[in-house]
């Protein structure tokens, strides 16, 4: 990539901030109130894209952006304050704006005419409260005047990358330039620092707008540099700016109206997200290998080492925050992800012919950037829900004595080392009966059957459930709550409803913090060991032999509290063969659930505790398995496969009639055929 | 050679072939089973001892499992077994070729590695033609002396299917 290539994309970068700043900002307006502050926030937004567009010559963009801005500048002002249907028109022209950045991006030109509507209503909006006000659109001839600029730059402004070049051919856009400069300043070679600054500029401006256009000129840099401008009409200084610099110069004894304050430091870096990768990975060897060490020297250390022992903890607990700290790292606050949403409330609010208010909470709560991304979809929908089905409509709400307006609440929390996300609505909650009905019609009940309030909840996550009576383009296309279900469920999360008939119905989302590490179940099957993802984990029983009941394919059923589950042998699934081993008198069922809600009983021989994971993919050197999720290095050094439930429920079952393949231990030795015969589950196999 | 030995002797080899001028490229040969191979040694990216490895459920018999190296997890295939020799009675002394293959790491169990060749295209013998299983086509060519016949391996034939995604292991055949 070379230079120019890197300053685009960093463009584009920033492009993508600003432009989710505005979306957060424009959403927010509403006519009749000015709020300067947002108002000011949006200026500099569409500011910085122009002026980041005209460096790099996206003329459209460029065109649309000052335009855009001429209206914000007013609107700042005051000079026009917000009319009804004007936030909407800026959140419009902020899509407008977007749309022009994305083709800059992707370098195919916009639809010609994109913009060309958009722009008539901006130039209409500048159009009636026009006064001449606005400094770049009002002809310059009416208050050209004639300007002295001298302009120092500081070293920091050119450390920040601004080209002063730049800065003097946009003056002389303004007027016609005469330009000097000082080298006066320049010491000799020996002593000039290679970043320094020296130079002065000494300008006369002559036929400007006004000062204030200049002033704009130097926005950017006006915190980095000297500036003055005199006037050459008056002969006398209209304004002095001398802004706090990192030279140190005081400006208490110039401070004045002109002088503003210095930008807050960012103290945030870019960084690119592969390097981050990469060091989380070596990180999570790092704790392996602590691991490793630590496994393999408890075999000498005893009680008498104390101090050792308390070496090898210290190193233990630095080893895990290190860990935490980078993960840290990945770490980014829901806000650009809650961001959207007042949005599609707003749109959706109007579409739906109900008056909704969003309200978030919790939006500095901090989650793995991976699942940020993969969040977007199943929240849109879950909101979606929440305002098609769950809000009445004004009427309706009025008779049921609620105040007209709706609500939808997201809010977001950390628990447990978890990250808890609800969406609630205040409307009319589920309908157990019709919910119950509907599932009959579906055939996805029994008639008859009797549920209990949170299966009837479940109920709406099941493929092929809609509870609205027509289908619109909104929801209720009977594809959804499914899908938001098994998306939730591949980040390694859970969704639950809870519903109050009348009252209104919250989701609540339960998410890992990241994606890089599991909160595993680590489980003995004939001798090997392996991992089930815990968040699959709903309970472990014993069943007893009258629980258990043989099906004719050769599998086993088995009932539990009125429910039955296929059991899956893990023993049998994963092709082991206990050599021989005796089978464990009585076995362990481990009851999970799939992605599809079902539950499904595994049978390992023993639970050896839980224990978070570095996940490693097994797609990395080979190809994927069945029945495998991924896999995890251990403290032993041992790669332990991490068990992938829904495959291993999809594993058709193994009977002894059928033909083995031929089975392997690690020593390599021919197995001999297992006998499936389980006297424990009192079971003969088919 | 143990693993330690064949290692070393890899790495002069390397270096020594990059000061010769000549057109001989370098081999790492190995013994499975009672056959000698050999393979280019540019692919040739470590050689361990052998340690146990973790079984993958409902894979071929020659796919003995997955090991950890350094962080990353890597498929090992019994080399024997794959050419149809039945599955490797392992022990320490065993060793582990890794080899890579489209940016992808493999490790070939075999029984030791017996030597570094340098050898010149010419003298390969290509292998001759029969109505066979595909299988003969894993080997690229025969180095023939006077005690032993070693077979070079094609790796993209011998690991193409087990390791690359089909696409993968079609581009790889096409290149």
């Amino acid at each position: 990539m070379n230079e120019l290539d890197q300053f685009r994309q960093t463009f584009f970068e920033e492009c993508d901030e600003l432009l989710q700043r505005f979306e957060a900002v424009a959403t927010t307006l509403a006519a009749g109130e000015h709020d300067v502050e947002g108002l000011n926030d949006i200026f500099r937004t569409v500011h910085s894209i122009k002026a980041g567009a005209g460096a790099f010559r996206f003329s459209r963009l460029v065109t649309y952006s000052h335009e855009f801005e001429n209206v914000m500048d007013l609107l700042r002002a005051g000079t026009r304050m917000l009319q009804p249907g004007d936030p909407d028109i800026i959140v419009q022209a902020g899509d407008i704006l977007a749309d022009l950045v994305n083709a800059a991006r992707s370098g195919v030109e916009a639809p010609v005419g994109l913009e060309d509507d958009m722009l008539a209503t901006l130039r209409d909006m500048l159009g009636p409260v026009d006064d001449g006000e606005t400094p770049e659109t009002s002809d310059p001839v009416e208050k050209s005047g004639d300007f002295r600029i001298k302009f120092r730059p500081h070293a920091s402004m050119y450390a920040s990358a601004n080209e002063p070049q730049l800065l003097l051919s946009a003056l002389a856009s303004l007027g016609d330039l005469t330009t000097e400069v000082d080298c006066s300043a320049i010491p000799p070679l020996a002593k000039l620092e290679p970043e320094g600054s020296y130079l002065t500029w000494t300008m006369v401006l002559r036929g400007a707008p006004s000062d204030q256009a200049i002033r704009e000129v130097f926005e950017f840099v006006e915190d980095d540099c000297d500036l003055e401008i005199t006037s050459l009409d008056d002969a006398a200084p209209t304004a002095e700016l001398q802004a706090v610099g990192e030279t140190g110069e005081s400006s208490a004894s110039l401070g004045g109206p002109g002088v503003k304050q210095a930008a807050p430091q960012t103290t945030s870096i870019r960084v690119d997200l592969e390097r981050v990768d990469r060091l989380v990975d070596m990180v999570g060897e790092l704790v392996i290998a602590q691991a490793m060490a630590l496994e393999s020297l408890s075999e000498f250390i005893d009680i008498r080492h104390v101090r050792q022992l308390q070496a090898l903890e210290d190193l233990t607990l630095r080893t895990r925050h290190l860990q935490e700290g980078v993960m840290a790292v990945r770490m980014q606050p829901l806000k650009a992800l809650f961001a959207r949403f007042p949005r599609t409330v707003r749109d959706l609010s109007k579409k739906l012919g109900k008056d909704v208010r969003l309200e978030l909470e919790g939006e500095s709560t901090e989650v793995d950037r991976t699942i940020i991304e993969e969040l977007s979809d199943p929240l849109t929908h879950m909101i979606r829900n929440c305002m098609d089905h769950g809000l009445e409509t004004p009427e309706e709400r009025l008779e049921a004595g609620k105040p007209e307006q709706g609500v939808v609440k997201l809010t977001a929390e950390h628990r447990n080392g978890r990250i808890l996300i609800r969406v609630s609505d205040d409307g009319r909650g589920l309908n157990p009966e019709k919910m119950l009905k509907k599932a009959v019609e579906n055939g996805l009940v029994k008639e008859g059957a009797e549920l209990s309030k949170e299966e009837i909840e479940a109920l709406i996550f099941m493929p092929g459930f809609s509870t609205a009576n027509e289908v619109s383009d909104v929801s209720g296309r009977g594809v959804g709550m499914d899908v938001v279900r098994r998306n939730i469920q591949k980040l390694g999360g859970r969704v639950t409803l809870d519903s109050t008939f009348g009252k209104g119905s919250t989701f609540t989302l339960a998410l890992p913090l990241t994606l890089a590490v599991l909160d595993g179940m680590l489980v003995d099957v004939a001798g090997e060991r392996y991992v089930v993802p815990l968040s699959t984990i709903l309970e472990t029983v014993c069943p007893e032999p009258n629980q258990l009941r043989a099906m004719p394919d050769g599998g086993t059923v088995m009932a539990i509290r009125g429910e039955t589950m296929r059991l899956v042998d893990l023993c049998d699934a994963l092709n082991l063969s206990r050599d021989g081993k005796p089978e464990p008198l009585r076995k362990l069922v481990v009851i999970v659930e799939t992605e599809f809600g079902r539950h499904v009983g595994l049978i390992v021989d023993e639970l050896l505790g839980q224990q978070q994971v570095v996940i490693k993919s097994l797609e990395a050197n080979y190809h994927a398995v069945s029945g495998v999720a991924g896999t995890a290095i251990l403290g032993d050094g041992r790669v332990r496969l991490i068990l992938d439930i829904d495959g291993l429920a999809a594993l058709p079952p193994r009977t002894s009639a059928g033909p083995q393949p031929r089975l392997e231990n690690e020593d390599g030795r021919q197995d001999q055929q297992e006998n499936s015969t389980d006297p424990t589950l009192g079971v003969q196999s088919a | 050679m143990n693993a330690e030995e064949a290692m070393l002797a890899t790495a002069e080899a390397i270096a020594k072939g990059r000061d010769s001028a000549s057109d001989e490229k370098q081999y790492v040969s190995f013994a499975a089973g009672t056959e000698q191979y050999a393979v280019d040694i540019m692919s040739v990216r470590e050689i361990k001892g052998w340690t146990e490895v973790t079984g993958l459920p409902n894979q071929p018999e020659h796919v003995r499992g997955v090991l950890n190296l350094r962080g990353a997890v890597l498929p090992i295939i019994d080399l024997q077994c794959r050419l149809g020799g039945g599955l490797t009675e392992t022990t320490p002394r065993h060793v582990i070729v890794i080899v890579t293959l489209a940016q992808r790491q493999v490790g070939l169990l075999v029984e030791a590695v017996s030597d570094i060749l340098s050898v010149s295209d010419t003298k390969i013998q290509p292998v001759p033609e029969t109505n066979s299983r595909d299988d003969t086509r894993v080997f690229s060519g025969f180095l023939t002396d006077e005690d032993q016949m070693v077979a070079m391996l094609d790796l993209h034939r011998l690991l193409g299917g087990e390791v690359l995604a089909t696409d993968d292991a079609e581009a790889v055949l096409i290149q």
